[in-house]
């Protein structure tokens, strides 16, 4: 039932949200992995998982959620793997997006479309 | 006014000096997303766990921003290194100021 139209309505507040994280600079692609289902049968918790090797954060991003913003995930010293799992709720089927920042200040960028049977927003 | 919250982590006990580790763990939260209408259709205030800290003998190893997006029972696995023997700490930082902390003692075997 979700539309591909509906999918898109909040993909503007994405770009804005990476731009104010990366200052405008263009991501690369490559470095980064991002690890989500193709479909997720209930979007209240969908497994994904992000490894950017050389990593300083990883940025997680849902383009088709009211509010575009996940989570943001810092590694310190302690940190072994730049790379992090957790459960994310997707209102709709769209794309997960990850950014990760670099030691060296670039950006890496990957996409993931996930798509959801069940909506996660409870509406 | 979070009720019920319980958190729960994963530590294997010992691991060698520089070992990496993975870590789970889960806490038990609503994580009201502040999207929801209750059945008057008024808007259910946002209530969740904004920030979640893992350090090992005082230094970090994971710091997370969470936003209403993260499922009901915020879930994370990550990796550490295990330098020397000690103590993880698990801090879990709730929208109405109260803080839930767990820590894991790991021994060099």
């Amino acid at each position: 039932i979700a539309s591909i139209t509906g999918a898109s309505a909040y993909a503007s507040l994405t770009d804005d949200a990476i731009a104010a994280l990366t200052g405008g600079a263009e991501a690369g692609e490559g470095a980064i992995t991002i690890t989500a289902p193709e479909i997720a049968e209930n979007g209240n918790t969908v497994p994904v998982a992000v490894d950017a090797p050389g990593a300083v954060a990883i940025t997680l991003f849902a383009d088709g959620n009211p509010t575009p913003g996940v989570a943001t995930f810092k590694f310190g010293p302690l940190s072994a793997s730049r790379s992090a799992a957790t459960r994310i709720r997707l209102a709709t089927t769209q794309n997960v997006v990850a950014v990760a920042k670099m030691e060296d200040g670039s950006f890496q960028m990957a996409k993931a479309n996930v798509k959801v049977t069940i909506g996660g927003c409870g509406g | 006014m979070a009720s019920g919250v319980k958190p729960r982590v994963k530590v294997p006990k010992t691991a060698a000096a520089g070992e990496t580790i993975t870590i789970k763990t889960l806490i038990s939260h609503k994580m009201e997303s502040g999207q929801r209408k209750d059945s008057d259709g008024n808007p259910i205030p946002r209530s969740i766990i904004n920030r979640f800290t893992t350090e090992f003998n005082g230094e970090n190893v994971v710091d997370v921003a969470l936003e209403p997006a993260i499922s009901t029972n915020p879930y994370f696995q990550f990796d550490a290194v295990v330098p020397e023997a000690g103590e993880f700490k698990f801090t879990w930082y709730d929208d109405d100021g109260s803080v839930y902390e767990e820590t894991k003692s790991i021994k060099i075997g």
